[in-house]
């Protein structure tokens, strides 16, 4: 569990368009990595190359490596599907299975995958719900549609979906947009427990935010309309919130941007 | 803040209008054209209707109706019944659904989840739309040409059951085709994001979110195509006994009924013309509320 990750030069193209210059950078393992940077940037675009989801876009491709405790994901004979059950991801959107009871979407990694046993996917399902602290809102309601939650909840259910296939690293694109102060409340501390055991990357546009639970925060950027996103700089939080090396980086945080 | 009027305060224009004279008698003349326009529409369903029922109800009355054939009985004999045009209706439907589905539901997925934007795709679609508006006799023609002229195939049931594929089949390829594309692509990427393979992704997640549209709209198209007559005219001889072999012999089906009992001038024969007239509404009838159950049964829940 928990393994770190390396991205060497990579670049990312959407067919003809290269959306994100030779990104290079370093995820340590039981830690909060978060993507800041204004819109257009390519965080998102980084964020899906991490667990090869940017090639389900159509002509969508990467050069460069991105490696897992120094393993390959991009490597020749690498099946993506397993890239997937190993590098998790939330996305900005709570997204449960409209079909599935509560219980069903939690364990529909494992299902999907294959892995039956009624019992041990109960504790599964038991597990990850406790481990997103959605467990006392929902244990009554197990066999209840996920659909019937509320978004916050709809999110915790994603994550605990997320994490019930025990992956090694998980990605979020902007798990707190659609939620209210107190739900991002509850998923930031949620952050801040999972970090003890899995590697975390998290996309956001909030600044305190990226503050409160990130211990490095990378910077991405534009150069101008039209030129691919290029990672700024990277450092660890209270530096780059402090005292960053780049004059854009300050310029972004401090509010002088663009 | 005092409640009493300001005398002081310039008089100004009320911010809001009443509405307009010439806007009301829009909305009036609107009104009353849209109610004619409803009830013109009306007229001749309700007479359509009526015109059925009275005149068939009789038939389908009769005890002997639902369980019996009209084999040995002469032209002018009342009695009998339609058991052999029913289930040869159904049969025929049956062979038909069970070709057209799978068929249907795989070409729309290979159009949804792999082909988009294809060459093959845009070909396919291209076919299917033309196939939609082929009309009946063309198809029960062109099975007759390809079944019967080359194939040397006897004329049967099963042929009739080939051409009424042509007909249902662009129409399951379409509706599933509209119900697979509303499923959001975030349940697709969140199924892919578990680690779950594409073709997984779509037999679990994609086709059970669309399930209750796909079924609604295989279940009309085989209402549709069941009233279909001219490929049992073309394709099949009508027989007035029971016979469940498609493969061979003559079989009744209720248009077939219909079309060869317009030919008995006795009352006897106008009353099964409408009494198969009435079968057959009643079994579309049934069909049609069995795709609103299953499509309610199927649609994914929120409580
Ligand atoms: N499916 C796609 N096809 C083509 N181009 C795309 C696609 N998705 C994103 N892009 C382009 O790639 C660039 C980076 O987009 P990306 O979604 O990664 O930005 P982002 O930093 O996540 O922005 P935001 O903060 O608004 O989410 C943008 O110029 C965008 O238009
Ligand atoms: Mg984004």
């Amino acid at each position: 569990m928990a393994k770190r990750l390396d991205l060497k030069d990579v670049d990312i193209y959407y067919g003809k368009f290269h959306a994100v210059d030779s990104v290079s950078l370093a995820v340590p393992p039981r830690s909060v990595t978060a993507f800041i940077g204004p819109s257009g940037c390519g965080k998102s675009t980084v964020l899906r190359t991490l667990n090869r989801m940017h090639e389900v876009i159509p002509g969508a491709r990467v050069d460069g490596e991105i490696l897992l405790d120094g393993e390959n994901i991009y490597g020749p004979s690498v099946d993506p599907v397993s890239v997937r059950r190993t590098i998790g991801m939330v996305f900005q959107r709570p997204n449960p299975f409209p079909t599935m009871s509560i219980r069903d979407n939690v364990v529909a990694g494992l299902k999907l995958q294959g892995r039956k046993g009624k019992k041990e996917l109960d504790e599964v399902a038991e597990r990850a719900l406790r481990g997103a602290n959605l467990w006392n809102e929902v244990k009554d309601r197990l066999a209840k549609p996920g659909g019937g939650l509320s978004g916050g909840q709809q999110q915790r259910l994603c994550i605990a979906r997320a994490i019930a296939v025990q992956p090694d690293v998980l990605l979020m694109d902007e798990p707190c947009s659609a939620l209210d102060p107190i739900s991002t409340l509850a998923i930031e501390d949620l952050i801040s427990e999972l970090k003890a055991d899995y590697t975390i990357v998290i996309v956001t546009h909030n600044m305190q935010q990226a503050a409160r639970v990130s211990d490095q925060t990378a910077f991405f950027n534009l150069r101008a309309t039209g030129e691919p996103g290029r990672l700024v700089e990277i450092d660890d939080t209270p530096k780059m919130f402090s005292n960053p090396t780049e004059q854009a980086t300050e310029d972004y945080i401090s509010g002088r941007f663009g | 803040m005092s409640t009493t009027i300001d005398l002081d305060k310039a008089a100004t224009a009320p911010t809001f209008t009443g509405i307009s004279a010439g806007r009301k008698a829009r909305n009036s003349l609107a009104t009353v054209l849209m109610t004619l326009a409803f009830l013109v529409a009306l007229v001749p369903l309700v007479w359509v209707i009526w015109t059925v029922v009275s005149q068939g109800i009789a038939a389908i009355v009769s005890s002997t109706w639902w369980s019996q054939s009209l084999n040995g009985l002469l032209a002018r004999q009342e009695g009998g019944g339609a058991y052999h045009a029913i289930v040869g209706t159904l049969l025929q439907g049956l062979v038909c659904a069970i070709i057209a589905t799978p068929i249907g539901i795989m070409v729309a997925i290979y159009l949804v989840e792999y082909g988009a934007g294809t060459r093959l795709a845009r070909a396919t679609t291209f076919m299917v739309d033309i196939l939609t508006g082929v009309p009946s006799i063309v198809a029960a023609l062109f099975v007759y040409a390809v079944w019967i002229s080359i194939f040397g195939l006897p004329r049967s049931a099963f042929a009739v059951s080939l051409a009424l594929v042509l007909l249902m089949l662009p129409v399951v390829v379409r509706s599933t085709e509209e119900m697979l594309r509303i499923v959001p692509d975030d349940l697709r990427e969140a199924s892919y994001a578990l680690g779950v393979p594409k073709w997984k992704t779509i037999v679990k997640v994609v086709i059970p979110t669309a399930l209750s549209g796909m079924l609604t709209g295989i279940v009309l198209a085989l209402a549709r195509v069941m009233g279909e007559t001219a490929p049992v005219l073309i394709l099949v001889a009508y027989a007035p006994y029971i016979n469940f072999d498609i493969f061979g012999g003559n079989m009744a089906s209720l248009p077939l009924m219909m079309t060869v009992e317009r030919s008995n001038p006795t009352d006897a024969g106008a009353d099964r013309l409408w009494g198969a007239a009435i079968t057959l509404i009643l079994i579309i009838t049934i069909f049609q509320l069995l795709a609103a159950f299953l499509s309610k049964v199927t649609a994914p829940k929120t409580k």
